[in-house]
């Protein structure tokens, strides 16, 4: 009989996996545990304070913490809806969280998230969230508006698109192949739809810091198009010229566009856009449909980004 | 293992298997566990269902014959029957809970949106499978000619993979596997029927008989 030598131990090999991919975590729980402090073990959730925001969805009823967090497309973190919410959270969020801004701009910067969500105060607004696959929720998120960020680095006049991308580490989240889509993960605005007050630089919701699989640490929301284009866990900001690349709108040009405004007029070519489930709401919580409003009801503030287009062909 | 499988237990205990999903559905809709979109996630999951019962019961003549055990094909009749009932509640599921038995709803989905177009052709193509799986049937058609009305099969199971594989967004690894196991059921058919010296069978008309 041969006899091997044993190969080195991994990690892997003695430890539990949650265990070693939050060995963090871990440490701070036995310490916790140790010390007399009882703190929670989920000690990523911060509260953030916020002041009442001017931006707020009428008199929507808001859907449940429950939903909002369990209940989620974050495609790195695996396809099915509840995955997100059960592989998230054993990520540990890398620390300090940094997002570099650069591109045609005059004065491109790596900021820290801290000094970031100093930039000005932080609003609690209510949206409306309409995904493409027509359910819908209402979410009070916490940040201040993009533009806030944006200006810092003083975009030149060659500045057309800004482009964002999602932080990606293959270790802990899924392959692009596995996905069906690219990753890193990348979404776009033109110029003008990043700079409208609405467009919102995203640190919370709920009173408290961004859950893992909702986008931490920090996020976009854009209320007026469907979920995809609010992209999660930004860590890059590219200014451009020409209209960037972008996930969905990609992989399948003639079922998502770039711009991917709410319009029930423009129906997915798989289903319908002209109705929506909103999500909890009903007997039992099982959805309420309702009819989509255009811009998912924000007409009034953003209509006039795109006087003049045809929004049938570019959906 | 012949003894086993002759055995009538053998087919109760099959028929409780088959009712697990169900009563797993169940159970998670008591400890109101359906997910936030209980309506998608239902009728995912008897979709799903669908699909596995019915490359179950292809596999029940290849492995018939591999196995070199006879006595599986007692069972294959159950499986199909559970296949059209795991469908029958997907039905059931998007016509009554998600469009409300409102048929111009329903028409509109069927006549504009190509996965429920193939799916709904996947299972009416089964219907008549169903109706006629007593062995009364079998002997009103000849076995000849009800031999020939079931392989219909082949076609409704590539039709439920089409619509599977038409409606994910862009995660096609279940779609695909589901493709491949069919693809393997029917490609054995197929050498079968060519060592046979006989064409493989091809397309069935719709309607048989009287």
């Amino acid at each position: 009989m041969l006899i091997r030598r044993a190969p080195d131990l991994r990690y892997s090999d003695v430890t539990p996996k949650e265990i070693y991919v939050n060995r963090r975590r871990f440490l701070g729980g036995s310490m916790a545990a140790l010390g007399a402090a009882a703190l929670p073990f989920r000690a990523s959730a911060m509260r953030l304070n916020a002041v009442k925001s001017n931006y707020n969805a009428g008199n929507e009823k808001l859907t449940s913490k429950d939903i909002i967090t369990g209940y989620n497309n974050y495609y790195e973190f695996g396809t099915g809806k509840e995955d997100p919410s059960e592989n998230a959270p054993k990520w540990h969020v890398p620390s300090p969280w940094t997002i570099s801004i650069g591109g045609d701009v005059v004065k491109p910067k790596t900021l820290d998230l801290d000094a970031i969500m100093k930039l000005a105060p932080l609003e609690e607004r209510i949206y409306r969230h309409r995904c493409v696959e027509a359910w819908s929720i209402v979410v009070p998120w916490i940040g201040f508006s993009l533009s806030t960020l944006l200006k810092q680095v003083e975009p030149t006049s060659k500045a057309k698109f800004v482009a964002f991308e999602t932080y990606y580490d293959p270790k802990v989240m899924l392959s692009p192949r596995q996905a069906g889509i690219p990753f890193p993960y990348k979404e776009g605005l033109r110029l003008d739809e990043a700079m409208h007050p609405l467009t919102l630089l995203c640190f919370g919701l709920y009173g408290e810091t961004l859950p893992n699989q909702n986008g931490a640490p920090v996020r976009l929301v854009i209320p007026w198009k469907y979920g995809f284009k609010s992209i999660k866990s930004i860590n890059k900001i590219t200014f451009v010229e020409n209209q960037p690349f972008t996930d969905w709108a990609g992989y399948a040009p003639n079922e998502y566009g770039f711009y991917s405004n709410v319009n029930p007029k423009r129906d997915h070519p798989r289903w319908s856009q002209a109705q929506e489930r909103r999500l909890g709401e009903g007997f039992l919580g099982r959805g309420i449909e309702r009819p989509t409003l255009m811009f998912n009801g924000y007409g009034d503030q953003v209509a006039s980004l795109y006087s003049g287009m045809d929004l049938i062909k570019y959906y | 293992m012949s003894k086993v499988l002759s055995s009538r237990w053998t087919k109760a205990v099959l028929f409780v298997l088959s009712l697990v999903p169900l009563g797993y559905l169940v159970w998670r809709a008591f400890e109101n566990h359906l997910t936030a979109n209980p309506i998608e996630y239902i009728t995912h999951f008897t979709g799903d269902w669908t699909i596995r019962f019915l490359l179950i019961t292809l596999a029940v003549t290849p492995l018939r014959t591999l196995l070199n055990q006879p006595q599986l094909t007692r069972f294959r009749r159950m499986m199909g029957l559970f296949s059209y009932s795991y469908g029958a509640l997907h039905f059931l599921i998007w016509s009554v809970l998600d469009k409300e038995l409102d048929p111009h709803l329903m028409w509109e989905d069927i006549l504009k949106r190509w996965y429920i177009t193939v799916g709904m052709a996947g299972l009416l193509g089964m219907t008549p499978l169903a109706v006629t799986s007593t062995a009364g049937w079998v002997r009103r058609l000849g076995y000849k000619r009800w031999q020939k009305l079931h392989r219909i099969v082949y076609g409704c199971a590539a039709l439920g993979v089409i619509h599977y594989w038409l409606l994910v967004k862009s995660d096609v690894r279940l779609p695909l596997l589901y493709g491949a196991i069919l693809a393997i059921l029917l490609a054995w058919r197929g050498i079968i029927a060519m060592r046979k010296g006989k064409p493989a069978p091809r397309r069935v008309p719709a309607a048989v008989g009287r």
